[in-house]
């Protein structure tokens, strides 16, 4: 799915590390956190990225740090040619509205004062999109692009149901036009049948609008539905990148293995006789990584010289992007 | 005969806003021996059905009664509660969602581990540690005997359901009822969970009651699935029966919205609108407003009752019943 021209986004050498200090009177660092440590990605126009995660691997801190809410310690964010990280505040503005931002609790984000209709307009006042007698008329249009009726633009985010909350929140991130939407697990805190509505309004967005996406989800078979790529993140870093069905069903690091393999599939007969990979031990602590490899210490394949190099993604035969030196010796699985 | 059995139960919660009824005529029964998932989004009363069998429902506001209620002979609501005390905990135990709220943070992890054994056998302090440590190993917890006087906040996630599952395991009952257990974690440790579940109901032949959200995670687990709707189970089948032939239309419609079961690019099927406000139920059949196969007759009276639409194999939808979808 490579673009030819230059990717609206393109981040390269990302990190993102936080002094973990100790002590109330005699504060002192003891360590560092690096909750992203050197992601390089790219995302097109019109392109859904997924990134996968399990807790604490740094996939949400990543999407703050593209949206300089944390800011990156090391590396570059480019969007759309600009350098986010040497941008002034008046490109920071003009950069924001071109890059929006859905989360995973929209009884969080929204302000529980304010009618959901005053929300959705705000960002259209703050950034002079709209003078206060055309707000509602954009606002009509973006409700209705996200299936509210407009008649509920007087109520209040308690009033919604969560995925209702959810479309209020989209259609924000809606109202400043942008070319690159950052969804943090928007689907994660709904029911089922409500989380298929939220993602074929996200799939319709895309392809309407031409919308970039990077979708931040922890569920891969929810991921996979909706994306080109797929990008793998374990403990900061990018283990695996990849065309999203070629990852998902065959998938090349043994994180990205055990990690398929352990979806729960809703079809008994392939529940039955599909393998289970079963990873030993739990996530480790971002404050106290392995060496080497992060992922190593519950990886059946791992050596001794997983355990003391740092493997970098590299491009392999069949596409995907794979951070692991033993690849070539592990079977395809998945 | 079943180890339990339950007709007609229905919880009520009397609140300001008009009755909620949250379990509204649930009928059920499991095996010895029986894994039996019941699936619902949230408000269905999955979970509610659960607690008030264990008599965990606060009452007042709830009001929880049945028809029976029967647990290999005993009535769980209409026995003297000292003898549904020493049932539960011993030969009916349970597991919750999230092991942080359930375990006392001020205690270390064996004493709490142990308080069943102290409270429902006749068993020394030594014996029933002893006991606690060999069961941590069973779960896969390493270095059990230093770990038996760790705190739980010492404990990950999946280490602290781990713990959860060894306490409720350690009466070795005969029923679990795991409501969402691995619903709060990563997708690698919950199956771990699953696994270390499936391997301690096939050993010890324990049925288990398996309360989720999640499809996939019965799928992979029980022997039996039924569904829940707004207080009721509208479909009930053998696991493999319910996934291939769905006939509730809402069964139907949750197996389509599912993301893994849709090829990439296919609009997923959804259904519109939302679960109804369990205090002000629609006559008839409470799914109606949002199926798309209700007609005039599905909207008016009594809930549709759970009938055998196929052997064994429990629809409660007039429509099916009548041979129609």
């Amino acid at each position: 799915m490579d673009t030819p021209a230059a990717p609206l986004l393109q981040l390269t050498d990302v990190k993102a590390h936080f002094p973990v200090s100790r002590g109330f009177v005699f504060r002192k660092e003891v360590g560092t956190v690096k909750a992203v440590d050197g992601v390089s990605l790219t995302l097109g126009r019109g392109e859904v990225l997924g990134l996968v995660g399990e807790s604490g691997c740094g996939k949400s801190t990543l999407a703050r740090t593209i949206m300089q809410l944390v800011p990156a310690t090391a590396g570059t964010v480019v969007l759309a040619g600009r350098n986010l990280a040497t941008a002034d505040r008046a490109e920071l503005r003009r950069a924001r509205r071109t890059m929006q931002m859905v989360f995973q609790d929209p009884f969080a984000s929204l302000n529980p004062r304010l009618p959901v209709g005053d929300a959705i307009a705000e960002p259209l006042l703050v950034h002079g999109l709209a003078t206060r007698a055309q707000a509602p008329g954009r606002v009509t249009e973006l409700m209705e692009r996200v299936g509210l009726a407009a008649a509920l633009r007087h109520k209040y985010p308690h009033e919604f149901s969560g995925g209702q909350r959810q479309r209020v929140a989209i259609a924000r991130a809606l109202a400043l036009n942008p070319q690159v939407l950052i969804a943090d697990e928007p689907v994660s805190a709904l029911d089922v049948s409500i989380q298929a509505q939220i993602l074929n309004l996200l799939a319709r967005l895309v392809r309407e609008a031409q919308l970039s996406l990077l979708f931040i989800a922890h569920d891969l078979s929810v991921v996979k539905h909706l994306s080109d790529r797929v990008a793998v993140m374990y403990l900061g870093r990018i283990v695996e990148l990849g065309p999203a069905t070629e990852v998902i069903e065959h998938p090349r690091h043994p994180y990205t293995q055990a990690l398929v393999s352990a979806i729960p599939i809703p079809d008994p007969a392939l529940a039955a006789t599909r393998p289970r990979l079963l990873l030993p031990g739990d996530p480790p602590s971002p404050r106290d990584p392995p060496a080497g490899c992060a992922f190593h210490p519950r990886c059946q394949y791992a050596t001794a010289a997983c355990r003391a190099t740092v493997p970098p993604l590299e491009r392999l035969a069949d596409g995907h992007e794979a951070a692991c030196i033993r690849i070539g010796e592990i079977r395809v699985g998945g | 005969m079943p180890l339990l059995e339950v007709s007609d139960l229905r919880t009520h919660f009397h609140t300001r806003g008009g009755v909620v009824r949250a379990v509204d005529g649930v009928s059920f029964s499991v095996g010895q021996g029986e894994t039996l998932g019941i699936v619902g989004e949230s408000g269905s009363g999955k979970s509610v059905t659960c607690l008030s069998l264990m008599g965990l429902v606060p009452q007042p506001p709830g009001v929880v009664v049945a028809e029976r209620a029967v647990f290999d002979g005993t009535d769980l609501l209409r026995s003297p509660p000292a003898t549904v005390r020493a049932l539960r905990g011993k030969r009916i135990a349970m597991i919750f969602q999230d092991p942080m709220t359930s375990l006392n943070p001020y205690l270390r992890v064996g004493e709490q581990l142990i308080e069943p054994l102290l409270i429902h056998e006749k068993i020394s302090r030594r014996d029933a540690l002893a006991r606690g440590r060999t069961l941590l190993e069973e779960v896969g917890i390493a270095d059990a005997a230093r770990r038996l006087s760790s705190y739980p906040h010492e404990f990950s996630g999946g280490m602290r359901q781990r713990v959860m599952i060894a306490m409720a395991l350690i009466t070795r009952p005969d029923l679990l009822i795991a409501d969402e257990p691995t619903t709060a974690l990563d997708v690698t440790v919950q199956a771990q969970i699953l696994d270390l579940l499936r391997r301690f109901q096939r050993e010890r032949g324990m049925a288990v009651i398996f309360i989720t959200h999640d499809l996939g995670v019965v799928a992979g687990l029980c022997d039996r699935v039924q569904v829940m709707y707004a207080g009721r189970i509208v479909e009930s089948a053998d696991t493999r029966t319910l996934f291939r032939e769905p006939r509730h239309p809402y069964t139907r419609a949750l197996q389509r919205s599912i993301p893994a079961l849709q090829a990439k690019g296919v609009e997923l099927a959804t259904i519109p609108g939302m679960p109804p406000d369990l205090a002000h139920l629609p006559s008839g059949c409470a799914f109606a407003p949002r199926c798309e196969f209700a007609t005039e007759r599905c909207r008016i009276g009594e809930a549709p009752n759970l009938k055998e639409t196929n052997p064994n194999h429990l629809t409660a939808c007039l429509r099916v019943q009548a041979g129609e979808i």
